[in-house]
């Protein structure tokens, strides 16, 4: 298999995010969605092929995390915390 | 109007609705009956709600107290409560093979992140058990010249580091077993048992955001630290600590242990942000301010502050958004002061005005912003109210004042 393109990459950000911002939990959805911001950003200058492979791997693995975790989050939630009712839901 | 249409941007679950229009929400905590459906049981004396409405949480400031779980902590438990729950002592079939192998990943994982060989970690409880297991083992080995020194690593009241490194040389040179209760430090900061001469460790699942009711005790084999089992029957965990191993909640702690271990430095640079934001807004908006515990020693996730002036439980009370201790939880019930504070020589009145603010892995800057801006207020509105405050405004000096006795 061909090693993950920029495009595949950047696919994967995009989708990492947009499932995180599912969370129902306020605490997990905001660290979801800095963590992952920050992951990639940290990672953004990787050259060495075999390096980037496993960190898109490991970056498969818990976007199945997230997407499991989001659905249970749902079927279990509660009310909203006090400070998401003042603000626009941001990192 | 605003409100509601803040609310729906904000909603992402859809929980069963109220109906339509919905009241005005109330602040607090709904108790859970079975169903899901939101239910309030705060009782309607705001005039604007006659149909009860939802309710809004309160922040989560005490993580001392307990963690989160993380959801990949959860996501590792969840087969093992579901599909894989065989026995891990059952030797004759798959179920109890998967179960086994799960329990001696987990052994590997928490060992990994203190340094530690996997055949030193006894499975617990948790970490009050695994001090039990620890002190015993002093009576367990009776001699003239044994004896043990137990520290805690970080402190859970205000969040002091203490010197291991240097203790535990100290111990090695004189031939004396050192024991650290690691609850609040493990996966924070990094701990290493051999580079610290570390004899015996208490691990705690529910401080690292693994999950309540199980932890690990550190054992060294070499050279070897002998312990008397505190609970007997089966012989399992080498004998230490007979009873079944929980396969999930093990799993919990291992994968919680890994997580700590990977995202260690990017918690601490996060939280290291946060607290210096919380106390740098807090005291350069309200005078007379102390933070208890040595400031050059100190883990920052955890912030013990005394208002001077201001009664803690009333502090605590007024601000009923944020979850927030003043001490420790396992002493909260008394209504003494924290025994920490008297031990660092605090005045009994700081004493008593003390807060503790946690600041975990999940922790916002919203939230810190929030929990500073309500302190700030709160404290103000406390000090406007008290006649002491008013005398030291005036330039009396308390400390000269003679209490008549009634």
């Amino acid at each position: 298999m061909a090693a993950s393109s920029r495009a595949q990459v950047l696919d994967l950000y995009r989708a990492m995010l947009r499932e995180s911002k599912r969370f129902s939990a306020y605490n997990y959805r905001t660290y979801a969605v800095r963590r992952i911001r920050d992951a990639f950003r940290e990672n953004k200058n990787v050259k060495d092929p075999v390096e980037i492979q496993t960190l898109v791997n490991k970056a498969k693995r818990d976007l199945g995390i997230i997407r499991r975790q989001v659905h249970i989050g749902q079927l279990y939630s509660t009310d909203k915390l006090i400070i998401e009712n003042r603000d626009m839901p941001r990192t | 109007m605003l409100l509601r249409a803040a609310w729906r941007r904000a909603a992402v679950a859809v929980t069963a609705a109220t109906g339509p229009k919905a009241a005005a929400p109330t602040r607090g905590l709904r108790l859970r009956v079975r169903d899901c459906a939101p239910r309030s049981a705060v009782p309607a004396d705001t005039a604007a709600a006659p149909e009860a409405g939802p309710v809004l949480r309160p922040l989560y400031m005490d993580v001392q107290a307990t963690t989160p779980l993380d959801p990949r902590v959860l996501d590792a438990m969840l087969p093992y409560l579901v599909n894989y729950y065989g026995n891990p002592h059952s030797r004759t079939h798959a179920y109890g093979w998967e179960s086994e192998a799960a329990m001696e990943r987990a052994r590997q994982q928490v060992a990994s992140l203190i340094g530690a060989d996997p055949r030193e970690i006894i499975f617990t409880s948790g970490a009050t058990e695994s001090n039990n297991i620890a002190i015993k083992e002093l009576e367990a080995a009776i001699q003239p010249d044994t004896s043990l020194v137990s520290i805690m690593t970080v402190n859970n009241e205000i969040g002091v580091k203490q010197p291991i490194a240097e203790i535990g040389q100290i111990c090695s040179s004189r031939k004396v077993y050192f024991h650290t209760d690691a609850a609040q430090a493990v996966g924070k900061i990094p701990l290493d048992v051999n580079d610290m001469k570390i004899d015996l460790m208490s691990i705690s699942g529910h401080k690292i955001y693994g999950p309540k009711g199980v932890g690990a005790v550190y054992i060294r084999r070499r050279p070897r630290v002998r312990v008397e089992a505190l609970q007997s029957g089966g012989g399992q965990e080498r004998g230490m600590r007979s009873g079944t191993v929980p396969t999930p909640l093990v799993v919990g702690l291992g994968a919680a242990c890994e997580v700590a271990q990977q995202e260690m430095e990017y918690d601490h640079k996060r939280i290291s942000k946060l607290a210096e934001r919380l106390i740098q807004n807090i005291m350069k908006s309200l005078p007379d301010v102390v933070m208890n515990g040595d400031p050059k020693h100190h883990y920052p996730g955890c912030i013990n502050l005394s208002f001077a002036y201001v009664e803690g439980e009333s502090l605590l009370m007024a601000l009923k958004d944020v979850a927030l201790s003043s001490g420790s939880a396992c002493t909260s019930a008394s209504l003494e002061p924290s025994y920490v504070l008297r031990a660092i020589g605090t005045d009994e009145d700081l004493a008593h005005s003390s807060i503790r603010f946690g600041i975990g892995r999940f922790t916002t800057e919203e939230e810190v912003d929030y929990t500073v801006e309500k302190c700030i207020q709160h404290v103000k509105r406390l000090r406007e109210m008290s006649p002491l405050w008013e005398m030291v405004q005036d330039g009396i000096d308390l400390k000269s004042i003679k209490w008549t006795q009634h």
